[in-house]
Protein backbone atom coordinates (compact mmCIF):
# COMPACT_ATOMS: atom_id res chain seq x y z
CA UNK A 1 0.00 0.00 0.00
CA UNK A 2 2.67 2.37 0.69
CA UNK A 3 4.96 1.76 -1.89
CA UNK A 4 2.01 1.46 -4.40
CA UNK A 5 1.31 4.75 -3.29
CA UNK A 6 5.32 5.56 -3.32
CA UNK A 7 4.68 4.95 -7.55
CA UNK A 8 1.25 6.65 -7.56
CA UNK A 9 3.22 9.53 -6.37
CA UNK A 10 5.54 9.05 -8.49
CA UNK A 11 3.78 8.53 -11.64
CA UNK A 12 1.65 11.40 -10.98
CA UNK A 13 4.39 13.75 -10.92
CA UNK A 14 5.97 12.44 -14.56
CA UNK A 15 2.92 12.97 -16.02
CA UNK A 16 1.85 16.21 -14.37
CA UNK A 17 5.75 17.34 -15.49
CA UNK A 18 4.92 16.56 -18.93
CA UNK A 19 1.05 18.18 -19.08
CA UNK A 20 3.60 21.30 -17.59
CA UNK A 21 5.90 21.42 -20.36
CA UNK A 22 3.91 20.88 -23.31
CA UNK A 23 2.37 23.60 -22.19
CA UNK A 24 4.95 25.60 -23.60
CA UNK A 25 5.56 23.77 -27.11
CA UNK A 26 7.49 26.64 -28.21
CA UNK A 27 10.04 26.59 -25.60
CA UNK A 28 9.89 23.00 -25.04
CA UNK A 29 10.56 22.20 -28.57
CA UNK A 30 13.80 24.63 -29.29
CA UNK A 31 15.16 22.88 -26.20
CA UNK A 32 14.21 19.67 -27.38
CA UNK A 33 15.42 20.31 -30.83
CA UNK A 34 18.81 21.54 -29.39
CA UNK A 35 19.35 18.56 -27.52
CA UNK A 36 17.98 16.19 -30.65
CA UNK A 37 21.02 18.14 -33.05
CA UNK A 38 23.74 17.49 -30.46
CA UNK A 39 22.91 13.99 -29.95
CA UNK A 40 22.45 13.34 -33.66
CA UNK A 41 25.32 15.06 -34.94
CA UNK A 42 28.20 12.81 -33.07
CA UNK A 43 25.50 9.70 -34.31
CA UNK A 44 25.58 10.59 -38.00
CA UNK A 45 29.54 10.37 -38.37
CA UNK A 46 29.96 7.64 -36.08
CA UNK A 47 27.59 5.69 -38.26
CA UNK A 48 28.99 6.83 -41.47
CA UNK A 49 32.35 5.34 -39.49
CA UNK A 50 31.22 2.50 -38.48
CA UNK A 51 29.82 1.74 -41.96
CA UNK A 52 33.12 2.85 -43.13
CA UNK A 53 35.10 0.30 -41.38
CA UNK A 54 32.76 -2.22 -42.53
CA UNK A 55 33.37 -1.92 -45.77
CA UNK A 56 37.09 -1.70 -45.38
CA UNK A 57 36.02 -5.14 -43.92
CA UNK A 58 34.12 -6.24 -47.06
CA UNK A 59 37.40 -5.17 -48.96
CA UNK A 60 39.52 -8.10 -46.74
CA UNK A 61 40.89 -9.30 -50.47
CA UNK A 62 43.25 -6.47 -50.14
CA UNK A 63 44.86 -8.46 -47.15
CA UNK A 64 45.50 -11.03 -49.10
CA UNK A 65 48.75 -12.26 -49.68
CA UNK A 66 50.64 -13.72 -52.63
CA UNK A 67 52.74 -16.47 -52.19
CA UNK A 68 55.23 -17.03 -55.03
CA UNK A 69 57.09 -20.42 -55.15
CA UNK A 70 60.49 -21.14 -56.18
CA UNK A 71 60.13 -22.58 -59.62
CA UNK A 72 63.09 -25.19 -59.08
CA UNK A 73 60.86 -26.61 -56.18
CA UNK A 74 59.41 -29.90 -56.46
CA UNK A 75 55.69 -30.04 -57.79
CA UNK A 76 54.46 -31.61 -54.38
CA UNK A 77 55.88 -28.72 -52.61
CA UNK A 78 52.65 -26.46 -53.14
CA UNK A 79 50.05 -28.79 -51.58
CA UNK A 80 52.28 -29.73 -48.31
CA UNK A 81 52.91 -25.65 -47.87
CA UNK A 82 49.36 -25.18 -48.40
CA UNK A 83 48.46 -28.04 -45.90
CA UNK A 84 50.94 -26.17 -43.47
CA UNK A 85 49.75 -22.60 -44.04
CA UNK A 86 46.04 -23.89 -43.09
CA UNK A 87 46.79 -25.04 -39.99
CA UNK A 88 48.21 -21.80 -38.52
CA UNK A 89 45.47 -19.69 -36.48
CA UNK A 90 46.65 -16.19 -38.22
CA UNK A 91 45.31 -18.17 -41.47
CA UNK A 92 41.98 -17.56 -42.83
CA UNK A 93 42.32 -19.52 -46.10
CA UNK A 94 44.35 -20.64 -48.66
CA UNK A 95 44.54 -21.30 -52.53
CA UNK A 96 46.76 -22.77 -54.72
CA UNK A 97 47.18 -21.33 -58.64
CA UNK A 98 49.19 -24.14 -60.03
CA UNK A 99 52.02 -22.94 -62.67
CA UNK A 100 49.73 -24.66 -65.14
CA UNK A 101 46.48 -22.86 -63.95
CA UNK A 102 47.76 -19.37 -63.90
CA UNK A 103 48.99 -19.79 -67.58
CA UNK A 104 45.65 -20.97 -69.04
CA UNK A 105 43.55 -17.80 -67.18
CA UNK A 106 46.25 -15.88 -68.51
CA UNK A 107 46.16 -16.93 -72.05
CA UNK A 108 42.01 -17.07 -71.66
CA UNK A 109 42.00 -13.62 -70.50
CA UNK A 110 44.34 -11.49 -72.13
CA UNK A 111 44.05 -12.47 -75.54
CA UNK A 112 47.94 -13.37 -76.15
CA UNK A 113 46.87 -17.01 -76.95
CA UNK A 114 49.07 -17.40 -79.83
CA UNK A 115 52.42 -15.65 -78.55
CA UNK A 116 52.04 -17.93 -75.35
CA UNK A 117 52.25 -20.99 -77.42
CA UNK A 118 55.01 -19.94 -79.12
CA UNK A 119 56.85 -20.51 -74.97
CA UNK A 120 58.48 -23.72 -74.51
CA UNK A 121 58.54 -23.12 -71.26
CA UNK A 122 55.69 -22.41 -68.14
CA UNK A 123 57.41 -19.21 -66.31
CA UNK A 124 54.66 -18.44 -64.07
CA UNK A 125 55.46 -20.25 -60.80
CA UNK A 126 53.05 -22.04 -58.36
CA UNK A 127 51.23 -19.47 -56.40
CA UNK A 128 49.49 -19.77 -52.99
CA UNK A 129 46.88 -16.73 -52.34
CA UNK A 130 46.95 -16.60 -48.45
CA UNK A 131 43.98 -14.63 -47.09
CA UNK A 132 44.90 -13.91 -42.87
CA UNK A 133 42.15 -14.45 -40.17
CA UNK A 134 40.05 -11.97 -39.29
CA UNK A 135 41.86 -11.27 -35.96
CA UNK A 136 45.42 -11.10 -38.22
CA UNK A 137 43.93 -8.71 -40.21
CA UNK A 138 45.52 -5.39 -39.70
CA UNK A 139 48.22 -4.07 -40.74
CA UNK A 140 50.64 -5.77 -38.08
CA UNK A 141 49.07 -9.13 -37.87
CA UNK A 142 50.04 -9.44 -42.42
CA UNK A 143 53.32 -8.01 -41.95
CA UNK A 144 54.02 -10.45 -38.84
CA UNK A 145 52.38 -13.22 -41.32
CA UNK A 146 54.24 -12.28 -44.49
CA UNK A 147 57.50 -12.07 -42.24
CA UNK A 148 56.70 -15.90 -41.65
CA UNK A 149 55.95 -17.08 -44.77
CA UNK A 150 59.28 -15.50 -46.33
CA UNK A 151 61.27 -16.86 -43.92
CA UNK A 152 59.96 -20.69 -44.89
CA UNK A 153 61.60 -22.83 -47.29
CA UNK A 154 61.63 -22.69 -51.61
CA UNK A 155 58.87 -19.05 -51.04
CA UNK A 156 60.44 -16.76 -53.80
CA UNK A 157 58.86 -14.02 -52.66
CA UNK A 158 55.76 -12.77 -50.74
CA UNK A 159 53.49 -9.78 -52.00
CA UNK A 160 51.22 -7.63 -49.80
CA UNK A 161 50.03 -4.31 -50.50
CA UNK A 162 49.04 -2.68 -47.41
CA UNK A 163 49.48 0.87 -47.82
CA UNK A 164 46.34 2.26 -48.61
CA UNK A 165 44.74 0.04 -46.27
CA UNK A 166 47.28 1.62 -43.47
CA UNK A 167 46.51 5.20 -44.11
CA UNK A 168 42.83 4.43 -44.39
CA UNK A 169 43.23 2.83 -41.31
CA UNK A 170 44.93 5.56 -39.80
CA UNK A 171 42.58 8.15 -41.04
CA UNK A 172 39.26 6.01 -39.55
CA UNK A 173 41.61 6.51 -36.09
CA UNK A 174 41.67 10.33 -36.16
CA UNK A 175 38.56 10.56 -37.01
CA UNK A 176 36.82 8.52 -34.63
CA UNK A 177 38.39 10.06 -32.08
CA UNK A 178 37.17 13.43 -33.23
CA UNK A 179 33.97 11.57 -33.14
CA UNK A 180 34.40 11.03 -29.66
CA UNK A 181 35.90 14.42 -28.86
CA UNK A 182 32.73 15.81 -30.27
CA UNK A 183 30.47 13.43 -28.50
CA UNK A 184 32.40 14.44 -25.21
CA UNK A 185 31.71 18.22 -25.65
CA UNK A 186 28.34 18.19 -26.92
CA UNK A 187 27.13 15.89 -24.43
CA UNK A 188 28.19 18.37 -22.08
CA UNK A 189 26.65 21.25 -23.61
CA UNK A 190 23.64 19.24 -23.29
CA UNK A 191 23.72 19.14 -19.98
CA UNK A 192 24.53 22.83 -19.51
CA UNK A 193 21.88 23.65 -21.57
CA UNK A 194 18.80 21.89 -19.58
CA UNK A 195 20.45 22.73 -16.86
CA UNK A 196 19.77 26.46 -17.44
CA UNK A 197 16.32 25.83 -18.96
CA UNK A 198 15.15 24.24 -15.61
CA UNK A 199 16.76 26.99 -14.25
CA UNK A 200 14.49 29.58 -15.70
CA UNK A 201 12.22 27.40 -14.88
CA UNK A 202 12.34 27.55 -11.09
CA UNK A 203 12.96 31.45 -11.10
CA UNK A 204 9.57 31.45 -12.96
CA UNK A 205 8.01 29.44 -10.72
CA UNK A 206 9.42 30.88 -7.64
CA UNK A 207 6.18 31.76 -5.81
CA UNK A 208 4.72 28.27 -5.98
CA UNK A 209 7.87 27.18 -4.87
CA UNK A 210 8.06 28.72 -1.53
CA UNK A 211 4.65 28.18 -1.09
CA UNK A 212 5.44 24.51 -1.31
CA UNK A 213 8.13 24.98 1.53
CA UNK A 214 5.77 26.83 3.67
CA UNK A 215 3.29 23.75 3.75
CA UNK A 216 6.01 20.99 4.17
CA UNK A 217 7.95 20.34 1.01
CA UNK A 218 11.17 19.22 1.44
CA UNK A 219 13.72 20.08 -1.09
CA UNK A 220 13.42 16.78 -2.82
CA UNK A 221 9.84 16.73 -2.89
CA UNK A 222 10.07 20.26 -4.31
CA UNK A 223 12.89 19.37 -7.13
CA UNK A 224 10.90 16.00 -8.35
CA UNK A 225 9.18 17.30 -10.91
CA UNK A 226 12.10 19.29 -12.69
CA UNK A 227 14.14 16.43 -12.47
CA UNK A 228 11.07 14.79 -14.71
CA UNK A 229 10.84 17.56 -16.85
CA UNK A 230 14.54 17.13 -17.45
CA UNK A 231 13.68 13.61 -18.12
CA UNK A 232 11.18 14.80 -20.93
CA UNK A 233 13.66 17.14 -22.73
CA UNK A 234 15.88 13.99 -22.71
CA UNK A 235 13.99 11.67 -24.05
CA UNK A 236 12.01 13.97 -26.39
CA UNK A 237 15.77 15.11 -27.60
CA UNK A 238 16.55 11.66 -28.14
CA UNK A 239 13.94 10.80 -30.31
CA UNK A 240 14.60 14.23 -32.37
CA UNK A 241 17.79 12.89 -32.81
CA UNK A 242 16.73 9.29 -33.64
CA UNK A 243 14.33 10.90 -36.41
CA UNK A 244 17.71 13.30 -37.98
CA UNK A 245 19.63 9.78 -38.08
CA UNK A 246 16.88 8.06 -39.51
CA UNK A 247 16.38 11.30 -42.59
CA UNK A 248 19.84 11.57 -42.69
CA UNK A 249 20.75 8.22 -43.24
CA UNK A 250 17.57 7.87 -46.15
CA UNK A 251 19.66 10.65 -47.85
CA UNK A 252 23.09 8.91 -47.75
CA UNK A 253 21.66 5.51 -48.52
CA UNK A 254 21.38 6.29 -52.43
CA UNK A 255 24.68 8.04 -53.33
CA UNK A 256 26.75 5.39 -50.90
CA UNK A 257 25.50 2.59 -53.02
CA UNK A 258 25.79 4.13 -56.37
CA UNK A 259 29.39 5.06 -54.87
CA UNK A 260 30.07 1.51 -53.39
CA UNK A 261 29.02 -0.25 -56.99
CA UNK A 262 31.16 2.11 -58.60
CA UNK A 263 34.27 0.45 -56.56
CA UNK A 264 32.28 -3.16 -57.07
CA UNK A 265 31.50 -3.84 -53.69
CA UNK A 266 27.96 -4.71 -52.72
CA UNK A 267 28.42 -2.26 -49.69
CA UNK A 268 25.21 -0.65 -48.18
CA UNK A 269 25.11 2.18 -45.38
CA UNK A 270 23.69 0.42 -42.49
CA UNK A 271 21.06 1.96 -39.81
CA UNK A 272 20.96 1.86 -36.18
CA UNK A 273 19.44 -1.36 -34.66
CA UNK A 274 16.65 -1.45 -31.66
CA UNK A 275 19.20 -1.95 -29.22
CA UNK A 276 21.38 1.34 -30.85
CA UNK A 277 17.88 3.41 -30.69
CA UNK A 278 17.09 2.64 -27.20
CA UNK A 279 20.89 3.70 -25.95
CA UNK A 280 19.97 6.82 -27.79
CA UNK A 281 17.36 7.32 -25.97
CA UNK A 282 18.65 6.09 -22.59
CA UNK A 283 22.12 8.56 -23.03
CA UNK A 284 19.82 11.88 -23.58
CA UNK A 285 17.53 11.05 -20.35
CA UNK A 286 20.64 10.17 -18.41
CA UNK A 287 21.99 13.56 -19.70
CA UNK A 288 19.31 16.00 -19.39
CA UNK A 289 18.46 14.05 -16.23
CA UNK A 290 21.82 15.35 -14.70
CA UNK A 291 21.57 18.98 -16.05
CA UNK A 292 18.19 18.88 -14.12
CA UNK A 293 19.44 18.00 -11.17
CA UNK A 294 22.42 19.95 -11.43
CA UNK A 295 19.77 22.71 -11.63
CA UNK A 296 17.16 21.79 -9.59
CA UNK A 297 18.99 20.71 -6.39
CA UNK A 298 21.38 24.16 -6.42
CA UNK A 299 18.25 26.70 -6.72
CA UNK A 300 15.77 24.91 -4.97
CA UNK A 301 17.87 25.32 -1.67
CA UNK A 302 18.57 28.43 -2.61
CA UNK A 303 14.82 29.46 -2.58
CA UNK A 304 13.27 29.92 0.92
CA UNK A 305 10.32 31.74 2.34
CA UNK A 306 10.91 35.47 3.63
CA UNK B 1 1.67 24.32 22.85
CA UNK B 2 3.89 27.52 22.53
CA UNK B 3 6.23 29.04 24.54
CA UNK B 4 8.60 31.83 24.10
CA UNK B 5 11.47 31.93 26.54
CA UNK B 6 13.20 35.34 26.42
CA UNK B 7 13.28 35.23 22.64
CA UNK B 8 15.17 38.57 21.05
CA UNK B 9 15.19 39.05 16.75
CA UNK B 10 17.72 41.31 15.22
CA UNK B 11 17.44 41.16 11.23
CA UNK B 12 20.58 41.63 9.33
CA UNK B 13 19.61 44.96 8.76
CA UNK B 14 20.07 45.99 12.25
CA UNK B 15 16.37 46.25 13.26
CA UNK B 16 15.40 44.97 16.59
CA UNK B 17 12.25 43.26 16.17
CA UNK B 18 11.83 41.20 19.35
CA UNK B 19 13.57 42.11 22.88
CA UNK B 20 13.25 39.51 25.29
CA UNK B 21 9.57 38.03 24.52
CA UNK B 22 8.39 35.71 26.53
CA UNK B 23 4.77 34.25 26.49
CA UNK B 24 2.84 31.21 26.43
CA UNK B 25 -0.12 29.44 25.25
CA UNK B 26 -1.68 26.46 26.36
CA UNK B 27 -3.17 23.57 24.30
CA UNK B 28 -6.14 24.30 22.57
CA UNK B 29 -6.58 27.69 23.62
CA UNK B 30 -7.12 30.62 21.52
CA UNK B 31 -4.96 33.62 21.70
CA UNK B 32 -4.53 36.88 19.90
CA UNK B 33 -1.44 38.80 19.00
CA UNK B 34 -1.95 41.91 18.36
CA UNK B 35 -0.02 45.67 18.62
CA UNK B 36 0.98 48.15 15.85
CA UNK B 37 2.88 47.20 12.96
CA UNK B 38 5.58 46.35 13.93
CA UNK B 39 5.18 45.64 17.24
CA UNK B 40 6.81 42.27 16.36
CA UNK B 41 3.75 40.11 15.20
CA UNK B 42 5.10 38.71 12.32
CA UNK B 43 8.44 38.04 13.57
CA UNK B 44 7.03 35.58 16.37
CA UNK B 45 4.61 34.08 13.64
CA UNK B 46 7.90 33.61 11.60
CA UNK B 47 9.56 31.75 14.59
CA UNK B 48 7.04 29.66 14.83
CA UNK B 49 6.64 28.18 11.37
CA UNK B 50 10.75 28.63 11.04
CA UNK B 51 10.95 31.15 8.51
CA UNK B 52 13.18 32.99 10.68
CA UNK B 53 15.50 32.15 13.87
CA UNK B 54 15.57 33.72 16.61
CA UNK B 55 18.80 35.78 17.53
CA UNK B 56 18.44 34.74 21.61
CA UNK B 57 16.35 32.87 23.48
CA UNK B 58 14.08 29.58 23.09
CA UNK B 59 10.79 29.28 21.13
CA UNK B 60 9.06 25.45 22.01
CA UNK B 61 6.32 24.52 19.98
CA UNK B 62 4.56 21.09 21.08
CA UNK B 63 7.76 19.94 23.59
CA UNK B 64 10.15 20.73 20.76
CA UNK B 65 12.65 23.63 21.64
CA UNK B 66 12.98 24.44 17.77
CA UNK B 67 16.70 25.76 18.48
CA UNK B 68 17.10 22.16 17.72
CA UNK B 69 15.44 21.45 14.82
CA UNK B 70 17.78 21.14 11.81
CA UNK B 71 17.05 23.01 8.69
CA UNK B 72 16.94 19.58 7.16
CA UNK B 73 14.12 18.88 9.57
CA UNK B 74 12.35 21.72 9.06
CA UNK B 75 9.91 20.46 5.90
CA UNK B 76 9.07 17.68 8.64
CA UNK B 77 8.10 20.08 11.29
CA UNK B 78 6.03 22.57 9.30
CA UNK B 79 3.88 19.97 8.54
CA UNK B 80 2.44 19.64 12.20
CA UNK B 81 1.26 23.46 12.47
CA UNK B 82 -0.86 24.95 9.84
CA UNK B 83 -0.43 28.17 8.71
CA UNK B 84 -3.02 31.33 7.17
CA UNK B 85 -1.09 34.14 5.29
CA UNK B 86 -2.27 37.37 4.85
CA UNK B 87 -1.87 36.97 1.42
CA UNK B 88 -3.02 33.19 1.47
CA UNK B 89 -0.04 32.18 -0.90
CA UNK B 90 -1.82 29.84 -3.29
CA UNK B 91 -0.65 28.03 -6.28
CA UNK B 92 -2.82 30.31 -8.67
CA UNK B 93 -2.61 27.80 -11.55
CA UNK B 94 -3.86 25.23 -9.82
CA UNK B 95 -7.35 24.34 -8.58
CA UNK B 96 -8.64 24.54 -5.12
CA UNK B 97 -8.99 20.69 -4.58
CA UNK B 98 -4.61 20.69 -5.55
CA UNK B 99 -3.88 23.98 -2.98
CA UNK B 100 -5.82 22.34 0.15
CA UNK B 101 -4.81 18.95 -1.04
CA UNK B 102 -0.73 19.96 -1.12
CA UNK B 103 -0.81 19.21 2.56
CA UNK B 104 -1.58 15.95 2.31
CA UNK B 105 0.21 14.85 -0.91
CA UNK B 106 3.43 16.31 0.62
CA UNK B 107 2.75 13.79 4.01
CA UNK B 108 2.29 11.03 1.23
CA UNK B 109 -1.51 10.25 1.94
CA UNK B 110 -3.27 8.58 -1.12
CA UNK B 111 -5.91 10.08 -3.40
CA UNK B 112 -8.66 8.55 -2.38
CA UNK B 113 -7.71 9.44 1.64
CA UNK B 114 -6.78 12.80 0.68
CA UNK B 115 -10.10 13.85 -1.61
CA UNK B 116 -12.35 12.82 1.30
CA UNK B 117 -10.39 15.10 3.28
CA UNK B 118 -9.98 18.27 1.30
CA UNK B 119 -13.46 18.15 0.67
CA UNK B 120 -14.27 17.94 4.72
CA UNK B 121 -12.12 20.92 4.95
CA UNK B 122 -13.57 22.83 2.15
CA UNK B 123 -17.07 21.84 4.19
CA UNK B 124 -15.94 23.46 7.44
CA UNK B 125 -14.90 26.55 5.43
CA UNK B 126 -17.81 26.42 3.15
CA UNK B 127 -16.68 26.19 0.01
CA UNK B 128 -17.73 22.68 -0.94
CA UNK B 129 -19.16 22.84 -4.72
CA UNK B 130 -15.48 25.22 -5.27
CA UNK B 131 -13.08 22.54 -5.50
CA UNK B 132 -12.74 23.09 -9.22
CA UNK B 133 -12.36 26.66 -9.23
CA UNK B 134 -8.72 28.46 -9.58
CA UNK B 135 -8.01 31.01 -6.67
CA UNK B 136 -7.76 33.56 -8.82
CA UNK B 137 -11.56 33.22 -9.96
CA UNK B 138 -12.80 33.59 -6.46
CA UNK B 139 -13.40 36.90 -4.13
CA UNK B 140 -10.38 37.52 -1.45
CA UNK B 141 -12.74 35.90 0.78
CA UNK B 142 -12.88 32.91 0.13
CA UNK B 143 -9.22 32.84 -1.20
CA UNK B 144 -8.91 33.42 2.42
CA UNK B 145 -10.95 30.34 3.29
CA UNK B 146 -9.02 28.07 0.70
CA UNK B 147 -5.86 29.44 2.50
CA UNK B 148 -7.39 28.23 6.02
CA UNK B 149 -8.97 24.90 4.29
CA UNK B 150 -5.26 23.82 3.36
CA UNK B 151 -3.99 24.72 7.33
CA UNK B 152 -6.24 22.54 8.63
CA UNK B 153 -6.44 19.92 6.04
CA UNK B 154 -3.88 17.93 7.85
CA UNK B 155 -5.25 17.86 11.32
CA UNK B 156 -2.32 19.88 12.96
CA UNK B 157 -2.64 20.27 16.48
CA UNK B 158 -1.58 24.19 16.19
CA UNK B 159 -2.86 26.87 13.30
CA UNK B 160 -1.10 30.23 13.35
CA UNK B 161 -2.53 32.90 11.47
CA UNK B 162 -1.31 35.89 9.98
CA UNK B 163 -3.38 39.03 9.45
CA UNK B 164 -6.56 36.43 8.27
CA UNK B 165 -9.11 39.24 8.12
CA UNK B 166 -6.62 42.08 7.16
CA UNK B 167 -8.63 42.59 3.54
CA UNK B 168 -11.60 41.21 4.40
CA UNK B 169 -15.19 43.64 4.91
CA UNK B 170 -16.53 43.32 8.68
CA UNK B 171 -19.02 40.89 8.30
CA UNK B 172 -16.48 38.60 6.28
CA UNK B 173 -14.02 39.28 8.96
CA UNK B 174 -16.35 38.22 11.85
CA UNK B 175 -17.13 35.08 10.14
CA UNK B 176 -14.00 33.77 9.87
CA UNK B 177 -12.72 34.70 13.26
CA UNK B 178 -15.66 32.24 14.09
CA UNK B 179 -13.96 29.77 11.94
CA UNK B 180 -10.92 30.31 14.21
CA UNK B 181 -13.07 29.87 17.33
CA UNK B 182 -14.53 26.53 16.16
CA UNK B 183 -11.34 25.11 15.71
CA UNK B 184 -9.79 26.11 19.32
CA UNK B 185 -13.30 24.35 20.45
CA UNK B 186 -12.33 21.03 18.84
CA UNK B 187 -8.76 21.16 20.36
CA UNK B 188 -6.43 23.11 17.79
CA UNK B 189 -4.28 25.68 19.53
CA UNK B 190 -5.41 28.91 17.44
CA UNK B 191 -2.91 31.77 17.69
CA UNK B 192 -3.94 34.74 15.45
CA UNK B 193 -2.20 37.83 14.53
CA UNK B 194 -4.61 40.89 14.58
CA UNK B 195 -4.80 44.52 15.18
CA UNK B 196 -8.42 44.53 14.79
CA UNK B 197 -9.20 44.76 18.23
CA UNK B 198 -13.10 45.24 18.15
CA UNK B 199 -13.48 42.08 16.55
CA UNK B 200 -11.37 40.69 19.66
CA UNK B 201 -13.19 42.05 22.51
CA UNK B 202 -16.50 40.60 20.36
CA UNK B 203 -15.32 37.14 20.56
CA UNK B 204 -14.18 38.09 23.99
CA UNK B 205 -10.69 35.80 23.70
CA UNK B 206 -7.48 36.03 25.35
CA UNK B 207 -5.15 39.20 24.20
CA UNK B 208 -1.36 39.16 23.98
CA UNK B 209 -0.26 42.71 23.44
CA UNK B 210 2.94 43.58 22.16
CA UNK B 211 4.64 47.30 21.72
CA UNK B 212 7.97 47.64 20.41
CA UNK B 213 8.91 44.28 20.26
CA UNK B 214 8.34 43.51 23.70
CA UNK B 215 4.91 42.11 25.45
CA UNK B 216 3.22 44.90 26.86
CA UNK B 217 -0.11 42.52 28.72
CA UNK B 218 -0.10 39.16 28.04
CA UNK B 219 -3.51 38.83 29.25
CA UNK B 220 -3.48 36.24 31.56
CA UNK B 221 -6.12 37.38 34.30
CA UNK B 222 -3.86 38.06 37.10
Amino acid sequence: MKIGAYFARHAQTFIGSLGRIVNQPFATFMTMGVIGVAIALPLVLNLFLQNARSATGNLNEAFDLSVYLDKKAPASRAPALLKQLKLRGDVAQVRLISADQALKEFRDDSGFGKALDALTDNPLPDTLVVTPSLDASTPRGTDELKAAITAMPDVQSVQLDTEWVKRLHGMIDVLRRVVYLTGGLLALGIVLIVSNTIRLDILNRRAEIVVMKLVGASNGFTRRPFLYSGLWYGLGGGFLALILLAIASLVLKGPVAELASLYGSDFRLKGLGFGMAASVLGVAAMLAWAGSWLAATRHIRAIEPV
Amino acid sequence: MIRFDQVFKRYPNGREALAGVSFEVGDGELAFLTGHSGAGKSSILKLIALIERPTRGQVIVNHQNLNGVKSGRIPHYRRQIGVVYQDHKLLEDRPVMDNVALPLIIAGIPKREADKRVRAALDQVGLLGKEKSRPLELSTGEQQRVGIARAVVAKPALLIADEPTGNLDPDLARDTMQLFRRFSEVGVTVMVATHDVHLIDEIGARRIVLEGGRVQDEGRPS
